[in-house]
């Protein structure tokens, strides 16, 4: 894993290129930068100035090379690649309160847009006037949109609102793409029928994520809780709680193991294997195991003398993050087996962290044991057993 | 007549009743749990058998009812067999208790820490300590977002 420190602003959104060689964040503000990677960090190399308030998600379409940013001013923009500029196409949202998320589609074909205006807005391209028109879905959505996330096939919609419900609606626009085949989620999907409403999912949904089949859909909300509704068993919902502060982001890495991240600055793994067995497998930030058993005699009284207290300088936090980590996203590996996925949080920072499924422990816990008897130092690691003769 | 001396009832009608979007919240038809029965725990106390007396106050949360009368004996029932656990038992009482169980007890702590008597807050806290130590700060957080309250 690899943290990069983007400045003291919370980073409230990132996007990647297809090449994962740029990044596109926003520090808190109106104001996107984009990145290029070299050898010794990241570089700004552009600024995308547009939007006149503070930016609420970026998305960036890896094959068609088109970014599109929603702010609280109400706008949505699209850009475009251009001579080295990134240029604004203004899309026509036609929403009276902020923008909170917005997402391309799989086929980068159309994006939808949630807002604080109880709807969400897909919108698409249309060639004969040259301009983005949009479509709105407003049944029985009370309160603001605050995730989206499509289904694999294009046409199905996931929302996550602060009205306490998930649903899942069907966003086919006829005029540019064909009808599509029945899911496990339903057959009849013409635009904006609602194919699953799971009331009261406890507290406002943050995240929300399909799973690389489609077939299962999970999401993570405010009351400390992560759920997952299975297409396949009937529309089932399975719900874990979770011991620590709310999560907000929520993430497939494979078809069966979820990674949560949210206010304790750390990401979770889930397993999900089937209706009623969803699972909590271990913490993915295991703190290095710093030198903190080498304070001397001295240092201890020098702490006492010096601040009343016993224990070392607590400042920081001992995971990566300092603060809470607001979104994930995946980097590497197809959907359905993610190898990294990165984090970005209101510390400023990005995280890109490796994911393997199945290791058990952490392979860079390394203990030294002096075994006195053969004066042989055994290393031991999760993964080795090796001997080191003196 | 001059126009001060007409009817101003007007005023006191609340418009936001009327508000086409009002945010309505739906409650579930669920049925109406009353509440643990005040006679079973106190004989149990009685009798010295804390645990049972703990499972059956933690029965029958009235969550879905919106009756205070129902919620404040409840309140009471429970309180009363909390205060009358020794300090040493007090974790094994919550260890006897499922994820939801820690989570009710939570959510009865932070209602007993509302209205503080004599003792209450001491034995309370000391209950709040050892709930803490098995649900973590998930438990918290869901007695705060929780939309039926005990």
């Amino acid at each position: 894993m690899s943290l990069y420190n983007f400045g003291l602003e919370p980073l409230s959104c990132h996007a990647w290129n297809k090449d994962r060689t740029q990044i596109a964040i926003s520090p808190n503000s109106n104001v996107v930068h984009i990145y290029q990677k070299s050898e010794k960090g990241w570089n700004k190399i552009h600024e995308l100035t547009e939007h006149s308030g503070r930016i609420t998600g970026i998305d960036w379409a890896p094959v068609s090379n088109r970014i599109v940013t929603c702010a609280s001013d109400r706008n949505a923009y699209v850009w475009t690649l251009k001579e080295d500029a990134w240029k604004p196409t203004l899309v026509l949202v036609r929403i009276n309160r902020a923008a909170t998320c917005v997402k391309w589609s799989p086929q980068e074909n159309k994006f939808a847009l949630g807002s604080g205006a109880k709807l969400i807005s897909v919108c698409y391209f249309e060639k004969e006037n040259d301009w983005w028109l949009s479509k709105h879905i407003k049944k029985t959505i009370c309160s603001t949109v605050l995730s989206l996330d499509w289904h694999p096939n294009n046409v199905l919609l996931a929302a996550g609102s602060a009205d306490l419900h998930c649903r899942v609606f069907s966003a086919y626009i006829k005029d540019i793409e064909e009808r599509p085949g029945p899911t496990p989620w339903g057959a009849k999907m013409p635009f904006g029928e609602m194919l699953l409403e799971h009331k009261d999912c406890g507290g406002w949904v943050h995240g929300i994520s399909f799973s690389p089949s489609g077939d299962r859909l999970a999401w993570v909300s405010h009351n400390s809780s992560i759920g997952v509704a299975d297409a396949p068993a009937g529309k089932e919902v399975t719900q874990l709680t979770v011991e620590h502060l709310p999560l907000l982001s929520v993430l497939f890495v494979s078809e069966t193991e979820i990674v949560a991240a949210g206010h304790d600055c750390c990401p979770y793994q889930y397993s999900y294997k089937g209706p009623g067995n969803l699972q909590f497998v271990k913490k993915l930030d295991v703190p290095k195991q710093s030198s903190r058993s080498g304070t001397s005699a001295m240092q201890h009284f020098r702490n006492l003398d010096k601040k009343a207290t016993t224990e070392e300088d607590q400042n920081e936090l001992d995971t990566l993050h300092q603060n809470s980590i607001t979104q994930l996203c995946i980097v590497e590996g197809p959907k359905s087996k993610v190898n990294k996925f990165s984090s970005v949080g209101l510390d400023g920072a990005m995280v890109v962290w490796d994911f393997k499924v199945g290791v058990k422990n952490n392979e860079n816990t390394i203990f030294l044991v002096f075994s006195r008897h053969k004066k042989e130092i055994l290393t031991a690691s999760t993964a080795t057993v090796s001997v080191i003769k003196q | 007549m001059a126009k001060n001396t007409l009817s101003s009832r007007f005023r006191k009608v609340d418009i936001d009743e009327f508000d086409e979007n009002k945010f309505v919240d739906e409650q579930e038809e669920a049925a109406e749990l009353q509440g643990p029965d005040g006679a079973e725990p106190t004989h149990l106390i009685h009798q010295g058998d804390m645990m049972t007396a703990f499972h059956v106050a933690l029965r029958n949360p009235p969550v879905n009812t919106k009756n205070a009368v129902v919620k404040e004996r409840a309140q009471a029932i429970v309180l009363r067999v909390l205060t009358s656990f020794r300090s040493s038992e007090i974790e094994t009482a919550v260890r006897s208790l499922d994820r939801n169980g820690v989570d009710l007890l939570m959510k009865y702590i932070y209602r007993g820490f509302e209205k503080p008597t004599e003792n209450s807050s001491v034995i309370l806290l000391q209950w709040h300590e050892k709930a803490f130590a098995v649900g973590g700060l998930g438990s918290i957080v869901r007695v705060l977002t929780a939309r039926k309250t005990v």
